[in-house]
């Protein structure tokens, strides 16, 4: 089968692979149909997540048709179109057993800190992803879904992480009716987050990025206003102003790993890998909330340290909530909203890519190129 | 004057004027619609799994694992076993130290560029060898407006952008540079 192959930091390529063989009774082995690239997937790309090895396949979002069942499958068969969440979980440990399916702890050897993830280093359990023909999709029963009939193939396909992940962190935030919620980061999760603020009563949405295509979708995707940290030159006066001086109810951290706006935490996490994650959203959000006010943190760091800004979370008495998001937890209600027109999540899809041109899609979104927002890979185009 | 006072901001748009702009708005305002609300919820009947614990997966190789894990979970990912000089260092920071010890995670970030070093040198007695021109995807700088795209736009990035070319092409540099100086130093000893 053909395979994206990751070569070393900003290197990769499309590989002739093995098709995955059936590993434990209750795994299915899919064919990829659709698969994304995720923002998280260039931390990879860039070298930043450790145990990151040459030859691993990448790729958490995809959706497909079932190949092949192992032998203890009850809920799946040959030829059903699935969606799969990009968490692996077993759904039966401690954590599975309350709701916490990004937590499980029986499918990652490597680490106890994180569950496991399709295609996103050993460190989140050496799974190869799907950014491939074929992958081994472990627990059947438990992750995959059947694609409803009424679904279009791109929903499904942002509904295995971003559009989950995006809502999962506006729940995150606790908003209240009225609320002003600071978004920061204008890229596909950062996206879904400002539209779900508004589905929990939000009454002020406020996107925060650098790049201005990304921001003219937030007000025209997500209805929100807009502030652009490079024309300020301090974007936490600037929300302090934008909020009579109070500070937004709720911030969220869309961004993660690595954000820019401040060159020292951006070389120091992004190029010479000293944290885990460059963390100026995140310290903006602390920054820019209001004293007693929540943080949400959606954007994926790594599991080294990072140069938080903790004694002012501490001093403002900041509720901080964070995870990996349990993402078949979100898929009844989502499916309700898209059902109901209030979400249609592939608006925000940019680019659709061969597989064979991979290495340009994760150049161009790396780069942020040809106002790339969210590409998705074609394996059989 | 907030927030020198005990009011609340007035709001720009009320409640009915959102919900006639915005589709679906207020739909989760409830925290019962929410389905992470509350954050835990035990109800193991609800995943789908028909098993306590989970039948264990054949390891074919000793695989790696956390300290800070009491066994090997029953299932786990098969990429690309540990292999060379990089292959001992992630079984070293496994044996050694735990997630909670900076070491653990240092030493497999240099295996990972030692891994990058060593694959790239195999690929070169290969049919295939590397080629940063096509891998880096630098080719798209043409088709997808790598000039406008970056210039003129205010871009934050750009302050570090100029590294890029450096951490991918710089390894090469080096690698060809200690090649040519042992090459050197061999024909010297021959002489």
């Amino acid at each position: 089968m053909r395979a994206m192959v990751y070569r070393g930091p900003y290197k990769v390529r499309v590989e002739e692979k093995d098709v995955p063989p059936i590993e434990h009774p209750n795994d299915a082995i899919v064919r990829v149909t659709l698969a994304a690239i995720c923002g998280s997937d260039l931390h990879l790309y860039h070298g930043m997540m450790p145990d990151t090895r040459v030859g691993m396949t990448f790729g958490h979002e995809f959706i497909g048709v079932v190949e092949q069942v192992g032998p203890s499958v009850r809920n799946l068969k040959r030829g059903d179109r699935v969606m799969v969440p990009f968490n692996v979980y077993c759904g039966s440990c401690y954590f599975c057993a309350r709701g916490l399916y990004s937590n499980c702890h029986n499918v990652n050897p490597n680490a106890t800190a994180i569950g496991g993830i399709y295609g996103y280093s050993h460190t989140c359990g050496g799974y190869d992803g799907g950014q491939s023909e074929f992958v081994r999709v472990p627990f059947a029963d438990v992750g995959p879904s059947i694609i409803p009939d009424w679904m279009d193939d791109e929903d499904a396909l942002m509904l295995t992480d971003a559009l989950a992940t995006g809502y999962f962190g506006a729940q995150l935030g606790d908003i209240t009716e009225g609320d002003t919620v600071a978004v920061f980061g204008a890229g596909p999760v950062g996206l879904y987050a400002a539209k779900s603020a508004w589905l929990m009563g939000a009454g002020r949405v406020i996107v925060i990025d650098h790049l201005d295509y990304r921001l003219e979708k937030a007000r025209t995707f997500a209805h929100a206003e807009t502030f652009n940290f490079a024309e300020h030159d301090d974007i936490v006066v600037q929300m302090k102003k934008a909020t009579d001086y109070l500070g937004a109810d709720v911030a969220i951290d869309a961004v993660g790993a690595e954000a820019d706006g401040n060159l020292t935490q951006h070389i120091t996490a992004a190029k010479l890998k000293l944290q885990g994650g460059s963390p100026v959203a995140l310290n903006w959000a602390i920054d820019s909330v209001r004293k007693g006010g929540t943080i949400s943190v959606v954007g994926a760091y790594g599991p080294m340290f990072s140069a938080v800004k903790f004694g002012d979370a501490m001093n403002k008495g900041l509720t901080l909530r964070m995870n990996q998001c349990p993402v078949k937890r979100q898929w009844p209600r989502l499916f309700e909203h898209i059902q109901n027109g209030y979400l249609k999540p592939s608006d925000i899809i940019t680019h659709r890519i061969p597989l064979e041109d991979i290495a340009e899609g994760y150049h161009m979104f790396s780069s942020k190129l040809d106002d790339c927002i969210k590409p998705v890979v074609v394996p059989a185009a | 004057m907030l927030p020198y006072t005990a009011n609340r901001a007035n709001r720009a748009e009320s409640s009915d004027q959102l919900r006639a702009r915005i589709p679906g708005w207020g739909a989760d305002l409830d925290p019962k619609d929410r389905p992470s609300v509350p954050r835990e919820r035990y109800d193991p009947a609800a995943t789908g799994a028909h098993w306590d614990l989970p039948e264990r997966q054949q390891e074919k190789w000793p695989r790696e694992r956390s300290l800070e894990h009491r066994h090997l979970p029953p299932v786990f990912g098969t990429s690309t076993p540990p292999k060379g000089l990089s292959g001992a260092l992630r079984k070293l920071s496994y044996a050694r130290y735990s997630e909670g010890r900076a070491a653990h995670w240092l030493i497999l970030l240099m295996a990972d560029r030692v891994d990058a070093i060593e694959s790239h040198l195999r690929s070169f007695v290969t049919t295939r060898p590397d080629n940063p021109i096509t891998q880096t995807g630098v080719l798209s700088e043409g088709r997808r407006r790598g000039f406008s795209s970056r210039f003129g736009r205010n871009r934050a990035d750009l302050g570090h952008t100029w590294l890029d070319p450096i951490i991918v092409v710089g390894p090469w540099v080096l690698v060809g540079v200690m090649a040519f100086r042992v090459g050197r130093m061999l024909v010297k000893r021959r002489a």
